[in-house]
């Protein structure tokens, strides 16, 4: 009775999923359980493995071992009627050069045999004035737009977003999330790979952090940083003879590097004790600012800051 | 299959290439232009081919005589060489490809019944100084005759192999029909599908209900509306330019289809072997531009060397053209049978061999 109620409130069911290209482990192990309705992000830097997690959940690769149930069947063997239940858009999304929106979606909406909707979603993407140029000569971010339409062509139950707004300005960034806000308001259970770790903050009831393919961690954006942060940090600005001041202070961690001091700390009641000693200590200091960790601090902690690929 | 799917890649398609000039210019213009090339230089000119004679024994009557009827043979234009000139130095300065002299001694010797040889020079590279030969020889021949004072017995009685007469155009239009149709199906489908997986828009094609199956047929449809499109340009240039005697014949309709069918199918394989879109314009190249010259594209099969009537047998636009040819000059419809029959053969395995090859997916 349990397990099937599990099973109804489940959009994607993923164990123990393994693929390697060659010797590259690109995917090393993940469990994913994502609910029905809610808006998942897999954030993590470049080649961690976040884009061939979501191409085996998509049914676009096989997995070298690991079982997956997306709405309850399997994306390899049932990959004609999944299709017609989810909406992707890959990583990198391109179309047909000389082919304007509305005739795009026209033509997913004979593929799929649906009734066509291309005013519907060319309004809710603001694409209308765009809507009879043809794809090579959109912006990015009205490309980024019509494979959102693409996708959605079909009413899917379940959307694959694999970095859609990778590349865009911050203004096409915006407007992209606006529609994905308006997508989970009506319920749709959304995957969204991503490196931003703003867009994941947005826009995300759960995130997992993605590195080496592994997850990291996983949970809400706050039982990320409530798990895996440290707390509350103070940053100021300052000289490098303020350090003997904040050694002197129990249970707070100092880092310091040319002029900047970061403390991290736990108890609401040092920064009393910090302000205190600064004041005493007579020497100068500027920019003073207490903050909770955020998700981009645990990402830090979490992956480390070398460069992949 | 599913004919909405078909009818809606087909208009994807079609709306894709008509808005690409160059699509437009390669399929339907590019053979327009070859035919008012080719159909300018080979037909309504002079077939003249140019003799320079230098006669040595200017002023006997009987050179002069033997002169003139080289000039009404109606095969050969002739220009004097100074008799002061040496003739090798004359023949490299000028780059003169037949040459004839006619020596000092040519009306005494002729008169007292001597031998008397008359030199001819000729470029073996050139076919218009094997006519000039042939004028020559023919000329020799008859004063052989009359010296001899003898008659020829036997006739030839020449008439052409056609009730049409089958001129250089005649053969060109069909040529230049199985040349649209090759460079059409190859070049169009190398470049699609090589563009296709770089560009990703198969992975993107992929996550829709259409099926590889659905996605060829469209192509085929497009590229054999295409042919006829191009058929029918062809055969009305032809007409109203060069005056071709030939008319559409819906009995090429088959062997024109299996051709777009084999071609595409080849483009196909082509493009899905190549691991970019440069490499895919080259192995389109490859497969299109000897099969072209050697497939009697621009000049009858029969007309070339032995060795490459044998590589030609090897060509499956040389059996499209073969067929055409067949119908359209001959009337001859089991030779079109048999050649409609071999295309299609040809074209089966191609499509094979494309199945295998093609795919959607992503290694």
């Amino acid at each position: 009775m349990q397990d099937q109620d599990k099973n109804e409130t489940l959009a994607v069911e993923a164990k123990g999923l393994f693929k390697s290209y060659g010797k590259i482990k690109a995917v090393n192990g993940i469990d994913l359980k994502i609910r029905k309705g809610e808006v998942f992000s897999l954030l993590g830097p470049n080649g961690a493995g976040k884009t061939t997690t979501v191409e085996m959940l998509e049914g676009i690769r096989t997995p070298d071992s690991g079982s997956i149930k997306i709405l309850g069947l399997d994306p390899i063997k049932n990959v004609q009627d999944l299709r017609r239940k989810e909406g992707i858009i890959p990583q990198g999304f391109n179309f047909i050069e000389k082919i304007t929106p509305k005739e795009a979606i026209a033509y997913y909406s004979t593929l799929f045999n649906v009734p066509n909707r291309s005013e519907e979603l060319i309004k809710m993407t603001n694409l209308t004035n765009v809507s009879n140029v043809i794809f090579t000569d959109l912006s990015g971010g009205q490309k980024q737009k019509v494979g959102l339409c693409l996708a959605l062509s079909n009413d899917p139950e379940i959307l694959f977003l694999d970095e859609p707004t990778t590349g865009l300005d911050p203004q096409a960034r915006r407007n992209i999330w606006e529609v994905i806000r308006k997508l989970k308001s009506e319920k749709r259970t959304i995957i969204l790979t991503t490196h931003y770790l703003e867009e994941a903050e947005e826009l995300a009831d759960r995130v997992a952090i993605v590195d080496n393919g592994k997850i990291m961690a996983e949970g809400t954006p706050h039982e990320i940083i409530k798990e895996y942060g440290n707390g509350m940090r103070l940053n100021v600005d300052g000289e490098a003879g303020l350090l003997k001041v904040f050694r002197k202070i129990k249970g707070i961690k100092t880092k310091y590097g040319s002029g900047k001091f970061t403390v991290i700390f736990n108890s609401e009641k040092d920064i009393v004790k910090m302000v205190r000693a600064l004041e005493k200590s007579g020497k100068k200091w500027s920019n003073l600012k207490i903050s909770n960790e955020t998700l981009e601090d645990v990402f830090l902690d979490l992956i480390g800051t070398k460069e992949k690929d | 299959m599913r004919l909405a799917n078909i009818k809606a890649d087909f208009v994807v398609y079609a709306r894709n290439f008509l808005r690409t000039r160059s699509a437009l210019f390669f399929t339907l213009l590019f053979p327009i232009i070859f035919l008012l090339v080719f159909g300018a230089i080979f037909s309504g000119g002079s077939t003249k081919v140019p003799l320079s004679v230098q006669n040595l024994n200017n002023g006997s009557a009987i050179s002069l005589s033997f002169v003139s009827a080289l000039n009404s043979t109606g095969l050969v234009t002739i220009t004097a060489v100074p008799s002061n000139a040496n003739i090798q130095t004359y023949i490299n300065q000028n780059s003169i490809d037949a040459a004839l002299v006619i020596p000092a001694d040519f009306a005494q010797e002729v008169a007292s019944s001597q031998n008397v040889n008359i030199s001819f020079y000729y470029n073996p590279s050139q076919s218009s100084a094997q006519t000039a030969e042939q004028a020559v020889n023919l000329v020799i021949q008859s004063f052989n005759f009359k010296i001899a004072n003898a008659t020829p017995i036997i006739h030839a009685y020449v008439s052409p192999v056609s009730t049409t007469a089958v001129g250089y155009i005649n053969y060109l239009i069909p040529g230049l029909i199985g040349f649209s149709v090759l460079t059409a199906g190859v070049f169009s489908m190398t470049n699609i599908v090589s563009s296709y997986k770089k560009e990703k828009i198969f992975r993107q094609l992929s996550l829709t209900p259409l099926t590889k199956g659905e996605w060829m047929v469209s192509k085929f449809t497009w590229n054999a509306i295409m042919a006829v499109v191009a058929i029918v340009l062809m055969i009305s240039v032809g007409d109203l330019v060069f005056g071709a005697g030939i008319t559409f014949n819906l009995y090429i309709l088959p062997i024109v289809f299996f051709g777009v069918f084999g071609f595409i199918s080849l483009g196909i394989v082509a493009g899905s072997i190549s691991k970019n879109e440069e490499t895919a314009a080259i192995i389109g190249n490859v497969i299109t531009f000897p099969m072209m010259f050697l497939a009697g594209t621009f000049f009858p099969v029969s007309s070339m060397p032995m060795y490459l009537q044998e590589i030609a047998k090897f060509l499956p636009l040389y059996y499209v053209i073969n067929g055409m040819n067949a119908i359209m000059l001959f009337g001859n419809v089991p030779g079109l049978l048999f050649n409609t029959g071999i295309v299609a053969a040809i074209s089966l395995a191609f499509f094979f061999i494309s199945m295998r090859v093609f795919s959607w997916k992503e290694s």
